[in-house]
């Protein structure tokens, strides 16, 4: 089948395996993706601060470019969200409303295409490690993700999944929140870490690179032992 | 104007627009009716009761260990009798306190001590003063381990709050499945002049105010009796 | 101090207090094994949230004719009935009814209403003592400060902590059991039950179709308060109201499980009256002040109006990872928490109220727990749009603007890649320093080194 892949910005800059991984996959997987170069955000940054018209800006090229995409990969649960969730709000008054509409219907988030829409679990991967996962709460919630990555992950060979103390909990990332206010997230990540920590997992994984990003940078700064890794990142592995 | 009336103004006003319907947030709203909301199957979602006697009884017990209600059971009002003197001999009651009841009445007699009624207007610190309050419920709840009392059923409001130990004398025939139905049951027999009291007593006063530790008689009963025959 | 500095500032000091940080994750952690537990006995708990939601949703939707309903069958049986548009209209008659029965001692069970309107300043001010009769509450009265969780007052304090208060404030020996405690407030409060001319209570449920309030509570401090004194007066909210009577066999189980982890409160009264004829006990006067208070304000915003369905039962505060880490008292509102930070916009200006629903990282574990399933977390982006369409932030508006330049058109999409690559290792000149354009981020957190080879690039040239 046909899939679009919408890489988003701060992936696309900072995480690049992880869409590499994901192109990789679902190209081994025997279906056509493409990548469409002139979108690069959705939009959520002037969302999330209140400024719908300037978020607006950013989606409506997202919304026109995905018009005739038949099913859309989004390379992260939050932006994923942003376009099946928020986008029909977002756009609920205007005359793009039913194209917003429609586009929800159409939008995946990663791991829940894989094994609700394509029904793959096992993608013969091989990684041999410890990891504890960690759910984001925007693909957690917004979306109701909750078993498609624990199903890849256990078909993962040599890979040990612990489950932590509280793993629904968030990590304090909440996009602009992290930056503006930085010592409730700061605190919020730390009690994420300590609930990985204890599990004696080597890598923290996610289907989401802004909880990661926000998790990793704690945890370097602080001289932790663990590491964080992207689902895709380890599915794609043999 | 008076305040009642600007209230009332400014809720019209306000409702003039309508509101989504829960769980359908992003979906304009459909319009429901005054009282047109079903929540007769409460039932159906609440914590699931038996049919049976027996089931239900085990539920109460349940209940009641847990909240630590000493809950007993007797096959006659005559044993019960004689457990509740032995309760006072224990505790060592020297004033008690009961209202006029065919159930709660006789037994508090047994007990060959000073009775302060509170059927009819009395005494409050006589009352502060008393070992324990016996009195009669309109019922049992097995669901949630409840007893449903009301002013008129239980001597009034504060004999069953103000002594140390509340003791609850029933009859087996009061035992009811569920919340819905302690609620069908206050409609059946007082829909036409409710008592101006009502209240479903669950274990004995408590609290968890300090570290979340529980510690029973917060100001309330320290102990809460139930004696079922 | 802006309600907004202070809060930050405060956040700042709490947030690195791990003692606070331990004490709060004990307790809310005891509070989550009941609620799991409970949650799990019920038959279907998402169905019931539903109800739930829609019996609140008929209430409040129709509360001009509910609340008439309420008041009318009040009266009816001898109750009389106030109203009152704003607080200071409130304290008045709380005030003028004290006066008129020339009453000395008040004692109070707990009231959020009460909280709201400051109530128990203005009672002192006009030289009524009045005695707060829960446990929590009546710890932090003493310790002059306001409820840190709306169901659990004192949960910021430890035994110890509270030791020192009743030594100190009451005059009792030093001890480490929570059970002693709870005895030495116990003797200090019965005195004051049998003594109080007037009782104050507010109120979880206002029933329509019956007249009566619902007072849900463990201690039973209410239920004295509800029976001794001479006067009753109960302040409630207009939103309280429940259509019928059997409403509460769903919402009393709902209120436990969600807030406290219990399958029912300790003690579920409802009072339709002052003592009856026929009765031997109760007051001999109830009086019900009916709070507006800005609701209608609330009302009034159709997207935002399911918060008024709010049972005030805390489950959103306990789950709150915010909450959890800043405490209660740090938000400065009566109502703390995701609710809080919902309705304090409404109740008392958004303007001065907005930061509470920035500081969010909307992961809406509020909106999952809340029993009537309010859409809290969304809220808090509305109140982010109103905010903004109403007082822009001009700064902000231009980053947006210049960001959404960028990342509509590739070729400066590109350029800034380039740059941020070009700009990393001047970047680790200032990286965490106060100079560090970046501060907000690296004050605690290091960046990700941003790769030679961007995923764009990396599509474009490949094979």
């Amino acid at each position: 089948m046909n899939v679009t892949l919408f890489v988003p910005c701060f992936v696309d800059a900072l995480f690049p395996r992880v869409g590499i991984s994901m192109v990789q996959i679902l190209e081994r997987l025997g279906h056509r993706v493409e990548c469409p170069e002139e979108i690069a955000c959705c939009g959520q940054p002037g969302f999330n601060s209140g400024c719908w018209q300037e978020s607006r800006d950013v989606a409506v090229k997202v919304l026109d470019r995905l018009k005739d995409a038949e099913h859309v990969v989004v390379a992260s649960g939050s932006c994923g969200a942003m376009l099946k969730v928020f986008y029909p709000e977002l756009f609920g008054k205007t005359d793009r409303a039913s194209a917003a509409q429609s586009l929800s219907k159409r939008v995946w988030e990663f791991s829940d295409f894989l094994v609700s829409k394509l029904g793959v679990t096992d993608l013969g991967a091989r990684f041999p490690a410890k990891v504890t996962f960690h759910d984001g709460c925007h693909g957690l919630r917004e979306l109701g993700i909750k078993r498609p990555p624990r199903a890849l992950l256990e078909k993962v060979r040599d890979l040990q999944l612990i489950e932590m103390k509280d793993a629904e909990t968030c990590c304090g990332f909440g996009g602009m929140f992290a930056t503006k206010f930085p010592m409730i997230s700061t605190a919020m990540g730390e009690v994420k870490c300590a609930s990985a920590l204890d599990t004696q997992a080597d890598y923290i994984v996610s289907n989401d690179s802004s909880c990661l990003m926000h998790v990793q940078g704690l945890l370097t700064r602080q001289g932790k032992p663990i590491k964080t890794i992207h689902l895709a990142e380890i599915l794609s592995q043999t | 104007m008076t305040e009642r009336e600007k209230i009332l103004g400014r809720i019209r006003e306000a409702l003039t627009l309508s509101a989504p319907m829960p769980g359908k947030h992003h979906s304009p709203a459909a319009h429901s009716s005054v009282n047109g909301h079903a929540v007769a199957s409460a039932s159906d979602w609440l914590p699931l009761v038996g049919e049976a006697f027996e089931s239900q009884i085990t539920t109460f017990r349940t209940c009641s260990t847990e909240l630590k209600t000493d809950f007993q059971l007797f096959d006659s009002h005559e044993h019960l009798t004689s457990k509740l003197q032995e309760i006072s001999r224990a505790e060592s009651w020297q004033q008690i306190a009961s209202h006029g009841g065919n159930l709660a009445l006789p037994a508090a007699e047994s007990l060959g001590l000073p009775i302060l009624r509170t059927d009819s207007p009395y005494d409050v610190v006589a009352l502060e003063k008393c070992d324990v309050g016996i009195t009669e419920c309109d019922a049992l709840v097995a669901q949630t381990g409840s007893v449903l009392v009301t002013s008129r059923s239980a001597g009034g409001r504060a004999l069953s709050v103000l002594p140390p130990h509340h003791v609850v004398i029933a009859r087996r025939e009061q035992l009811l499945a569920d919340l819905p139905s302690a609620f069908a049951l206050l409609q059946k027999k007082y829909a036409s002049n409710y008592p101006s009291f009502i209240s479903f007593i669950t274990g004995p006063s408590r609290t968890g105010d300090i570290e979340r530790i529980l510690v029973l008689g917060a100001h309330g009963p320290k102990k809460l009796t139930v004696l079922c025959f | 101090m802006s309600a907004a500095s202070q809060f930050k500032e405060e956040a700042h000091e709490i947030t690195r207090d791990l003692r606070h940080r331990q004490l709060i994750q004990t307790a809310l952690g005891k509070y989550e094994i009941k609620r799991d537990e409970k949650k799990a006995a019920f038959q279907d708990w998402q169905a019931a949230r539903q109800a739930a939601a829609e019996t609140k949703w008929d209430a409040i939707n129709h509360l001009d004719t509910y609340l008439q309903e309420f008041a009318t069958k009040l009266e009816a049986r001898g109750t009389k009935v106030h109203w009152a548009s704003t607080a200071p209209q409130a304290r008045d008659i709380i005030l003028n009814i004290i006066r008129e029965k020339k009453a000395r001692t008040i004692v109070k069970s707990k009231a959020m209403t009460a909280e709201e309107i400051h109530l128990n300043d203005a009672l002192e001010k006009s030289g009524f003592e009045v005695v707060e009769s829960d446990l929590g509450e009546f710890i932090v009265q003493l310790r002059h400060e306001p409820p840190y969780h709306i169901v659990f007052p004192a949960m910021h304090l430890t035994r110890g902590d509270i030791s020192e208060l009743f030594a100190r404030e009451l005059g009792s020996a030093p001890t480490d059991s929570p059970e002693e405690l709870t005895m030495i407030a116990r003797r200090a409060l019965r005195n004051k039950y049998v003594t109080a001319d007037v009782g104050i209570t507010g109120a979880n449920f206002a029933i329509a179709e019956t007249g009566m309030i619902s007072i849900t509570e463990n201690e039973g401090n209410a239920r004295l308060t509800a029976a001794l004194p001479k006067t009753m007066i109960s302040l409630l909210g207009i939103e309280k109201v429940l259509p019928k009577m059997e409403d509460l066999a769903l919402f009393l189980p709902m209120l436990a499980t969600a807030g406290a982890g219990q399958t029912i409160t300790g003690y579920n009264s409802l009072y339709g009256g002052p003592r009856q004829p026929g009765e031997s006990d109760g007051p001999d006067e109830f009086h019900v002040v009916l709070l507006d208070n800005r609701r209608t304000e609330l009302l009034a915003d159709a997207e935002q109006r399911d918060a008024l369905h709010c049972i005030r039962c805390g489950a959103c505060l306990n789950v709150c990872p915010i909450f959890r880490n800043v405490g209660g008292h740090t938000y400065g509102t009566t109502y703390s928490g995701p609710i809080g930070s919902v309705i304090t916009p409404h109740l008392r200006g958004l303007q001065d109220w907005k930061h509470l629903s920035s500081a969010s990282s909307l992961c809406g574990a509020c909106t999952e727990a809340c029993p009537v399933k309010i859409d809290l977390h969304h809220h808090l982006l509305h109140n982010r749009r109103n905010s903004a369409t109403e007082k822009p932030n001009r700064l902000e508006k231009l980053g947006l603007k210049l960001f959404a330049f960028v990342v509509n058109h590739p070729a400066f999409y590109s350029l800034a890649k380039k740059m941020g690559r070009l700009m990393q290792p001047l970047h680790a000149l200032v990286k965490g320093t106060r100079i560090d354009p970046a501060y907000g981020w690296t004050q605690s957190r290091d960046l990700p080194t941003m790769p030679r080879q961007s995923f764009k690039d990396w599509w474009r040239t490949r094979p």
